[in-house]
């Protein structure tokens, strides 16, 4: 085993040897860097130095470019440096070092307060790019579904039951567990509150029309938008970055109309299924808890139910589902589409995917709130 | 090393390679991996010498990247130990481990470079992971890499989705020599490549070998590549070494894989 790397100075006449002796290796690297940078320091000192290397055990690139950086910098401060003494097997190595052209270092990126606003500005402008996008990709597939429409038999089929499966079938005992449990939530703030006025009765009305108007719809959106919609970016964004959306482009293929029209469908279909067992779900939870702790026995639950709600409140709450599965599967597709070569820009179009996803979702339950209230439903 | 002349029963399928080699890098015994119940590779033995240039070839799906795999220790066995630089890679302690995975450098058939660093994040990263020295030696080693395979220091800061096959095997390489590692395993190191840009990724490797001693383990497909980089070629079949030797040997074999291969049309266009 060699050991640790020294340089040690002799003096020579009028002149300097620096005799380089054990590892000049990458193992020993930083050893190497402070005992070359001590030598650079002897610009000046002597006309001319020799730096004899016939001592070193091993040679590897790191300790042959600290070498060849130290006769540089040498040779730079206005003194004659040569490197002596090497080894024929070593030569070549050191040849090539010192074709190196070191470039100046990249510059870092400071932040500025302007950096910051700007960055700032690009998100703000970069929002309407994100609505343009949006309508762009609808444009594109009611285009698509059109083209379906007039060849059915160009509709995928097997693909949209395959996806309906992952998005429906596989969502329902996690969504029925967790509206299950907000309605058991419900149901239990609403009757301890009640309860002061001598009300509970009222938590009936109130699970009816907030779980069937908003809280089914919106809470099963979200989670669509969480566990399906980031998966339709993964899946999209992963096969754009492996060429396999080009792929069947060249074929002829419209990927719009392979890739995404099932997807979109299988959503549109699933999340009015989902959204209503959520409903049933939530209903049932808090049905459970206003009997169990709030001593509302299940036919005066029914009883109520029937009084406080009309089929109204059930259909404002279905006809949202569709449109925000849309929502949802439009963000997804085209945050899929914008994922570049690399791993990191996959991860934060699928982050994107699902914070804008929820975020049009909400947007879009507002806008209907408004909407149901000036017709009067 | 001469070929077992009659390997076409079983029992002669694997040579005695010289259990003597004392200066074997790579000592591999009775290997067995099996995928489920496929038996990929079946009580193989193989030594790589210090210092030489290992061509590994065999019929696709034979499991030569199994047994690169297998090496490096990414595929478990079901049988036979491995050792590298002496150390035995199954006793070996997580420090012993990493000991010897510092000093070998893999080039992965797809390049495997991290998609969200640039080329010279690549490079210095595991430089900058094992080592503790400054970010303007880290930048000097880097443009040095580069520039022994063959690259501009311009391409630094270019992600890895920006880069051509040939520039990403390039770049791939210098990572993997970033440490000055001995030992290079090499997984198809020309495949994509065309036939100029694999000849000088040849040419590449001779002179690495040359300059940084390298001992290399290259798993090819590529005729050039037998002919004109490696010292040894070893051939693969049936889950055993079939054959190991100099190109000279592997021509004069019986043996109908290697008849076929070693005489076909495109050998014969190669060798002239």
């Amino acid at each position: 085993m060699s050991g640790d790397p020294t340089l040690e100075r002799i003096a020579q006449g009028n002149g300097l040897a620096l005799c380089a002796g054990g590892s000049w290796t990458a193992r020993f690297a930083p050893l190497l860097e402070p005992l070359v940078a001590d030598a650079e320091k002897l610009t000046g000192s002597r006309p001319n130095i020799f730096i004899d290397v016939s001592q070193v055990d091993k040679l590897d690139t790191f300790g042959a470019w600290l070498i060849e950086r130290l006769r540089r910098s040498l040779t730079q401060g206005g003194v004659e440096a040569k490197i002596a003494g090497l080894s024929d097997n070593y030569s070549s190595l050191v040849d090539e070092v010192r074709r190196v052209k070191v470039a100046p270092a990249a510059g870092t990126t400071s932040v500025t307060i302007t950096g910051m606003l700007d960055q700032v500005g690009r998100s703000v402008a970069g929002f309407g790019t994100t609505i343009v996008e949006l309508v762009d990709m609808l444009g594109a597939v009611l285009a698509a579904s059109g083209r379906v429409l007039i060849h059915p038999t160009s509709f995928r089929l097997t693909s949209t039951v395959h996806h309906l499966e992952q998005v429906c079938w596989r969502a329902v005992p996690i969504v029925g567990l967790i509206t299950f449990l907000i309605g058991c939530i419900i149901a239990q703030q609403g009757i301890f509150h009640f309860r002061r006025f001598g009300a509970d009765i009222f938590v009936v009305d109130m699970l009816g029309v907030l779980v069937l108007r908003e809280i089914g719809v919106l809470l099963v959106a979200i989670m669509v938008a969480g566990r399906s919609g980031s998966a339709y970016t993964a899946e999209l964004g992963s096969m754009k970055m492996r060429e396999e959306i080009d792929a069947l482009r060249t074929m002829g293929f419209d990927p719009i109309e392979v890739l995404i029209l099932p997807r979109m469908l299988a959503l549109v279909i699933a999340l009015p299924i989902l959204a209503f067992i959520g409903a049933m779900a939530a209903l049932y939870g808090g049905g459970l808890v206003a009997w169990l702790y709030g001593g509302v026995d299940p036919e005066a639950f029914l009883l109520r139910l029937r009084d406080a709600i009309s089929i109204d409140h059930f259909t404002v709450g279905l006809i949202k589902a569709p449109v925000m599965a849309a929502v949802i599967g439009l963000v997804a597709c085209v945050e899929g589409l914008a994922v570049e070569g690399s791993a990191e820009s996959l991860g934060a179009h699928t982050t994107s995917s699902v914070v804008k996803g929820i975020f049009f979702v909400i947007v879009m339950d507002g806008v209907f709130a408004i909407f149901f209230a000036s017709i009067g439903m | 090393m001469t070929p077992v002349s009659d390997m076409t029963s079983k029992s002669t399928l694997a040579p005695e390679i010289a259990p003597e080699i004392s200066d074997a890098i790579i000592r591999v015994r009775d290997i067995t991996v099996q995928f489920g119940s496929t038996r990929v590779l079946d009580g193989l033995n193989l030594d790589v010498k210090r210092g030489e240039i290992l061509g590994f070839v065999g019929p696709s799906g034979a499991g030569k990247s199994v047994l690169t795999r297998t090496i490096i220790g990414l595929v478990p066995k079901v049988a036979g130990h491995i050792e590298v630089f002496g150390v035995d890679l199954d006793a070996a302690s997580t420090r012993e481990r990493r000991g010897v995975e510092r000093r070998w450098g893999i080039l992965f058939q797809q390049g495997a470079l991290f998609s969200s660093l640039t080329v010279r994040q690549n490079i210095q990263f595991p430089v900058r992971e094992y080592l503790n020295v400054s970010q303007r030696l880290l930048d000097e080693i880097m443009v040095a890499k580069l520039g022994m395979v063959g690259l501009r220091p311009e391409v630094a800061d270019r992600f890895p989705s920006e880069l051509s096959g040939g520039m990403i095997k390039r770049v791939a390489l210098a990572r993997a020599l970033a440490l000055d590692p001995e030992l290079v395993f090499l997984d198809e190191p020309t495949s994509g490549l065309d036939p100029i840009g694999a000849g000088d990724f040849d040419e590449l490797v001779r002179t690495l070998q040359r300059t940084l001693g390298l001992t290399v383990f290259m798993v090819t497909h590529d005729l050039d590549s037998l002919y004109t980089a490696c010292d040894r070629i070893a051939v693969l079949g049936n889950g055993k070494i079939i054959a190991a030797g100099s190109m000279a040997d592997m021509q004069a074999s019986q043996h109908p894989w290697l008849r076929s291969y070693f005489h076909g049309k495109r050998a014969r266009a190669v060798m002239g």
